[in-house]
This record gives C-alpha cells, structure tokens and sequence, in this order.
C-alpha cells in the first residue's frame, strides 16, 4: 500500500483527529493527537490492510524555539511490505505520552531509551527507568538546553582540553618574539 | 600522610531495578559488566534458583558515548569518522547509513563506481563482523578451535581494508557523496584470490564445527524465537531471518546498486531443531558470508570502469531547517536505520540511529526465563549483540 492510500484509510476511522498527510519533508508523515496515539497504533497494527506488525523506530526531536518536542514513530509492516510515520507533537515543559508498549513489545526498551535522552514520559510503561544514564543522573542529554552536570559519584565530567599545552607554547613563542622585536627598537641603529 | 583515595561506588541497594523486582529467596548474581563471554561491557543481572534462571535483566549503557548528541554538533562530514564507533565491528555499514541518510537530504546521486567501491568495502566487511560472531559464538559454548580459524580468515580482510582505505578497524572510508579513495591497483585479483581461498575454508568451518556433532546438540532447539515474537520484538537481520521471515533490506528496499546483483537470502529452516533457535541464527551467518561472497564476485567483474568516486557535493552543506531523511540498509546486524533532521546551520538538529543490536537486546530477558545460565551465553552470543552498537 502506498502512503497516499494508508492516510484516508486512518482519515476514515478516526476523521479529524489524524491529520493530512505532510509531504513537505523526504519522507512524508500523518500528524496525530496525543491522546489517540494507543488507539491509532491499535488500528494500525489489527486492520488486515494495514497490517503494521513491527516498530522500527521510535525518536524524538527537540525544538526549544517552537516550545515542542515531536515523537516519531515509524512504522513498518512485514505482511505487507510498507511503512508509516507517525508524528505526536508534545508540550516541552510536560511532555507526556502513552506509552505503545501493549502494542508492540518492542517499544519497551525504545521509550525507555526517549524517556532517559529526552525526558518523555511515557504512561503506562511496565518499566520506565534509565536505560544509558546511571539512576541517578541529572537531566536529558538529548534536549537541546542541557548542561552536564560537573561531577558524578567524584568523576568528573569534564576533561583538560589537550590542546591548551600548546596554545601556551604559542603564547610564550609570541612574547618572545615581541620581546625581541621591543628590544631590538631600543637599540640605535 | 596521604589522602585514601576515594573510590566512587554505584549505590546497589538503591538501584532503580532492584527496587522493581521481587527476589525472595533467590539467588541474585551480576554477570558483567567485566565477563569474557558478554561481547563487551554488559551486566545481565540474574535472578537464578540453583543453576536455572528465572530471569536475566540486562543492563546496558557502560559504553554509552552519546554518539547522538555529537552529531547534533558536527558538521556531516566531520561526523563520518564517529559513525564508525556506533559499530566496530562492522564500520563500514555505520558509514554507509551515515552517508545515505545525507544524501538523501541532499537528493543526490553517486557516481556508479563509488557505489561498487562501497559494496566491496560493506560485503568484505559483512563477511569480517560474521567471521568474528561465528567465532565468538563457537569459543563462548565451548569449543576453542574454530576461533582462531575465524580470526585468521579475518586477518586476510583486515589486510585487504587496509589496503583500501589505511584502516583495520574504523575505517572512515566513505564519504558524504562518494567514497574516500578508490581501489588500489591489482585489488580486483587480491580479492577474488581470497574469495577462492575463503569459499573452501568455508566448508571447511561447515564440517569443523557448524554440523559437528557436539555443537548441534549443544544449539539445537535453544531458546528458540518464533517468528511473531521476532517481529513483536523487532528483530532484524540474521536474527529475524533465522526465525523464518523472508526480509532482507537489500532485497526488499533495495539501495545502492544491490538490485544488480544475484544472491540467496537464507533463511532459518530449524534443519537440526526448532525453527529460529540458536544453531540457525549460527547457520544463517555462516551461509551469509558465501552469499556475500557471491556478491563480491558479481561486483568485481561488473566493476564500471570509468574513475569517478565522487559526486558533485557542496563544499558547505546546508540543507534547509527541519527537513527529514530516512535511511535503511542492511547491517551486518541487521537493519540499521538513521533518522536525520536538518539543523539550521551546518550540522544536523537531530541524528537517530536505530541499531540491531538494542532491539535484540530487549529480548533477552523474555527469552532467559527458565533458561540455564550457561545458556545465557549461548543466546547472547547467537544474538551477536555488540556492546558499542546497544549503547551508541
């Protein structure tokens, strides 16, 4: 099934709340609300022309200027060979989303992965903790006003730019140089 | 008097997991995240009643270098080189997501001998990640031999990449655009004299150790995936064909030039057990290397002749704000996937990389339960998780 056949499929069940779909991009995706991303997802998977039985791909971008964070999903079916992005636009101070984790099992360690990087909370999910980051670990890596925390259980995080060494050499090599150059204007000729 | 030093300890009794799951009277063990058979810095934490176990939680992330977040600050091409540490193993097909997720941005096309320099670099490289998976996997059940026969067969790779591209490991040999350097004089020959070595070592490997007695017995009908659970789960690549799904990204969205090609998908048949159990997903890896030889011979002799390995790319990338690409291609763990936004300036807003080895991961603690622990190395082995590719 081609994209432009799959959206009036999704446009047909659940009317306005899918939105048209948005080819600006390389690859064109459906908008969706929030609250029906379960209930979409279900669809998705159980229609026998839809079919969409895995989930490839789940990923969010930040963007602080819009006050938005965008899950993608991206969907893809083995039955019927043709994929599907779905799109759910987040507030950024609150982001929160059910979670497809009854939907396909698979997105269990994928929010897991977007709940640490990005801070989304994802409700409903059996097990949501951090999954790269230490328990205990400060913020969202992911998000773009991050700001390391400077110390870890007495690791530091931040490290001496090897370069300085030689930026000092350089400095040194200058004052010489002027120096040499304001002595050299001292002396009559 | 010197200051003790101070040694920094991560909390047990307060970790988040412990706190989640119910250990009465069972033993708990942490296997990793130092241990020889884990294929890197992982620790499964093992619920187990005397030798069986009841589950096995993987714990990942000691390798995370957030790979994602330092190509939101590089410029396209600066990242190239970062993409080879998403997967050491398998550099290349990093590099190569990498590269046509961009190009994609772009809408650009490549000179058809950059794209056979790409596949003979990919396919000698599949051939090296399974090489290793296969060994691995022989040495963690138990049988030591088939290792270092593995490891030698690699060595030859590692000689001709080198020679390709100076590298033996991170290989940072394509380019957004093309590929960094084109073959060497005389590589056509030096690679078809190791293709006619490598295809009797080949059989050689199928009678040493794939249809050897002990290992069937030890592989056959462990863990087995079915083929739902394999989707359900997401599992890609070798993984997912052993458990019978006809689905290779090479040949179902083809890319590149693959559709010029012939070659076989093999798929798990359960020949010694079940059907997508252990000794398949071994069996499928080892009959994907003679395809890839096979390609690699298809490659050689259709090589385009004219010198071109570049195509037109702009000395400054700049693809408008918020546009999306896609790219999919078929790792030597499966399907590998880069989800890419532009950013306003020279760099990405937002680089996903969706690996083989995270989703497999997942699995594990479904499949670990009731399990022997010793096992457990067998199904991560035969999963060829690789720990840089889960962490990213």
């Amino acid at each position: 099934m081609r994209l432009e056949e799959i959206q009036p499929r999704l446009a047909a069940k659940f009317g306005e709340r899918v939105g048209a779909l948005a080819p600006a991009n390389k690859d064109a995706f459906v908008p969706i609300q929030a609250a029906d991303i379960v209930e979409v997802c279900k669809f998705a998977k159980e229609d026998p022309d839809l079919a969409f039985d895995c989930l490839m791909n789940l990923s969010s971008v930040d963007w602080p200027k819009k006050n938005q964070i965008e899950v993608v999903y991206h969907l893809w079916s083995y039955a019927k060979r043709h994929a599907l992005i779905l799109k759910v636009v987040l507030d950024r101070a609150q982001p929160r989303i059910a979670s497809v984790e009854s939907v396909w099992k698979s997105a269990d360690w994928l929010e897991r992965e977007q709940f640490d990087l990005m801070g989304i909370q994802f409700e409903g999910h059996p097990d949501l903790r951090r999954i790269m980051l230490p328990d205990d670990w400060v913020g969202n890596p992911l998000r773009k006003d991050y700001a390391e925390q400077p110390q870890w259980h007495n690791i530091t995080t931040t490290r001496d730019n090897s370069l300085e060494g030689y930026v000092r050499l350089d400095e040194l090599k200058k004052k010489a140089a002027e120096a040499a150059a304001a002595s050299k204007k001292e002396m009559p000729s | 008097m010197s200051k003790a030093l101070e040694i920094p300890t991560m909390d047990m009794e307060n970790k988040e997991v412990l706190r989640r799951i119910e250990i009465s009277g069972d033993m708990l063990l942490n296997m990793g995240p130092q241990h020889p058979s884990t294929h890197g810095v992982i620790n499964f934490l093992v619920q187990t009643d005397g030798e069986v176990m009841k589950r096995a939680i993987p714990e990942v992330g000691y390798l995370h270098r957030s790979l994602e977040k330092i190509g939101e600050r590089c410029t396209y091409n600066g990242y190239m080189p970062y993409t080879d540490r998403v997967d050491y193993i398998a550099a290349m097909f990093a590099n190569q997501g990498w590269a046509m997720a961009v190009e994609r941005l772009l809408g650009m096309q490549l000179p058809r001998r950059a794209e056979y320099c790409r596949i003979v670099a990919c396919e000698l490289n599949r051939i090296s990640s399974h090489l290793i998976s296969v060994g691995t996997m022989a040495m963690d059940v138990g049988a030591v031999t088939p290792f270092p026969y593995a490891l030698r067969e690699r060595e030859f790779i590692n000689d001709l990449l080198e020679e390709l591209c100076g590298a033996r490991l991170t290989y940072n040999y394509l380019r957004i655009g093309g590929v960094a350097f084109d073959l060497p004089t005389g590589y056509e020959e030096k690679v078809s004299t190791f293709l006619d070595h490598f295809e009797k070592i080949l059989d050689e490997f199928n009678r040493l150790i794939t249809y050897n007695e002990i290992f069937v017995k030890r592989l056959a009908n462990l863990a087995p995936i079915s083929k739902e659970m394999a989707i359900d789960y997401c599992l890609v690549g070798p993984n997912l064909r052993a458990s019978g799904v006809d689905f290779d990204v090479r040949k179902a969205l083809p890319y590149s030039v693959y559709p010029e090609f012939h070659f076989d998908v093999p798929l798990g048949k359960g020949e010694v057990g079940t059907q997508g159990d252990a000794w398949d997903r071994f069996w499928c890896r080892v009959e994907e290397m003679r395809q890839s030889c096979r390609i690699l011979r298809q490659a050689l002799a259709q090589m385009p002749k004219e010198r071109e390995i570049m195509g037109k790319v702009p000395r400054k990338i700049k693809i408008p704000e918020g546009t999306e690409a896609y790219s999919r291609i078929e790792s030597a763990r499966g399907d590998m996937q880069y989800y890419v936004v532009a950013g306003a300036g020279e760099n990405a807003h937002r680089v996903k990389i969706r690996t083989g080895s995270f989703t497999a991961m997942g699995i594990i603690d479904t499949l670990s339960r009731g399990l022997m622990i010793a096992d457990l190395v067998a199904l991560i082995a035969s999963l060829d998780v690789v720990a840089p590719e889960i962490d990213r």
